[in-house]
């Protein structure tokens, strides 16, 4: 009976602090989130990123084969994911996804040049998308295989 | 070293002018052009990729890895008492090695100037090798983008005013020409929009070389930090502030250190402009008294 007192008091007083320690932070982790404009905006920018990729003549041609409302949906998640939106990015893994396109560096850069040519479009401030782009940078290792 | 350092000078221009006849040959990749808007950095006042005052580890022009690229670009200095031209060539290679070659004027303006109408000529020699991370992808480590470089200065007389034919040595400097030597470590940090360097020089230059190496004060190589922070309000555009140390080997020389305030354009990957204010402190006090600031202007083309 007294250890289950105990016990309570104790899940409450780490239940009420990680409820203290998540709830600022939150609000802070979202903010890049907001900067997009929350899922709709997030949507509209990846719709708009996806037109830029599929007439960049330097990498159109890697987007031909694949399903582009499918893509549209993961890339929205992920991009969510990443800026601390209440999203959880269920697509499978970098390395695995572009393992066989041989892509390089240029390849990997245009791509961060065409988000980057979306994200200005739909009035992302620069900060809010180099925040971003600080998330997208380190997957070159997994994505760039040439 | 002189004729080393015109005869490397040479080989290097004609290196440059293949590596540009390359990109139009049949029988040689295009050059790329893949890296990010500005990651190839501007051309600081010795020609080396960087900021304005200071080598980066940034290697110049915009191929990677996989590329090259190369670039010319022309810099003024106007402060109260001296005009600064510099122009020069480099190349970029694999996102690893950069070679420059660039040709300064220093001379000296005004009617009231006992220096009116001096002109100073050095050719400088450029070499980096990128040694460690990467600036822009690793974003998840600490680690900066490391490079060496070796900055090969050949003298080229003076002439002109009441220094006419003399050469630094005549000055008090021990060398007439020299080389300086640097490690650079660049990071750009997206999180916060921000690039931040670090250089370290060691050397024995008077004013850049401009009036030798090594003097009455002491001749030997002394470890110069030099700073460079820099905003980037967007991808084309970056405004920051530099700091160099100078050694102080001459007396002559007051050789003071240098500070600027700079905002660079890229409106394409083929150009970008530079508008700085600097101030190179005072440069020969016991003939101008005055700390020399002024407009900094410098224009690169390239790929």
């Amino acid at each position: 009976m007294r250890t289950q007192l105990i016990k309570r008091v104790l899940l409450g007083t780490v239940m009420a602090g990680a409820l203290l320690a998540t709830q600022p932070a939150r609000a802070a982790d979202d903010a890049v989130f907001q900067a997009f404009g929350g899922k709709e905006g997030m949507a509209r920018v990846v719709d708009d990123f996806l037109v830029e990729v599929q007439k960049d003549p330097r990498i159109a041609m890697f987007f031909a084969p694949t399903s582009i409302p499918r893509l549209k949906v993961q890339l929205t998640e992920q991009f969510c994911q990443l800026t601390g939106g209440p999203c959880v990015y269920q697509g499978a893994d970098m390395k695995s996804s572009h393992a066989n396109m041989g892509l390089t560096h240029a390849h990997f850069n245009a791509l961060a040049e065409d988000l980057q040519i979306a994200m200005t479009r739909a009035g992302v401030p620069n900060a809010a998308q180099n925040k971003l782009l600080a998330k997208l940078a380190p997957m070159q290792r997994d994505i760039v295989t040439r | 070293m002189q004729t080393i350092g015109t005869w490397l000078g040479r080989g290097l221009a004609a290196a440059g002018l293949m590596a540009l006849g390359a990109a139009s040959a049949q029988s040689v990749p295009k050059p790329d052009m893949g890296k990010l808007l500005a990651t190839g950095g501007v051309s600081q006042v010795e020609g080396a990729g960087g900021g304005g005052l200071t080598p980066w580890a940034l290697i110049t022009g915009y191929g990677t890895r996989d590329s090259y690229g190369a670039n010319a670009h022309y810099t003024v200095v106007r402060t109260g008492e001296y005009a600064l031209d510099t122009y020069g060539v480099a190349v970029g290679l694999m996102d690893r090695v950069e070679l420059s070659y660039a040709r300064q004027a220093f001379r000296g303006t005004g009617r009231n100037n006992p220096l009116d109408d001096v002109t100073v000529r050095q050719d400088i020699m450029g070499l980096k090798v990128k040694v460690a991370g990467d600036a822009v992808y690793d974003q998840d480590r600490w680690l900066p983008q490391i490079a060496v470089g070796a900055q090969i200065k050949s003298h080229q007389g003076i002439s002109g005013g009441i220094l006419n034919g003399l050469k630094p040595r005549d000055l008090g400097a021990r060398d007439n020409s020299g080389v300086d030597y640097y490690v650079s470590a660049t990071k750009i940090l997206l999180d916060q929009s921000l690039l931040i360097n670090g250089t370290l020089r060691a050397t024995r230059a008077n004013q850049f070389g401009l009036l030798g190496f090594g003097g009455d004060v002491h001749n030997h190589y002394r470890l110069a930090p030099e700073l460079s922070v820099a905003y980037l309000f967007s991808r084309h555009v970056a405004a920051g502030l530099e700091y160099r140390a100078k050694p102080r080997s001459l007396r002559l020389a007051s050789d003071e250190d240098a500070y600027d305030a700079f905002v660079a354009y890229f409106p394409t990957k083929n150009v970008s402009m530079t508008l700085a204010y600097v101030n190179l402190g005072r440069i020969v006090e016991a003939l101008n008294p005055q700390t020399q600031k002024g407009p900094y202007l410098s224009v690169q083309v390239g790929f």
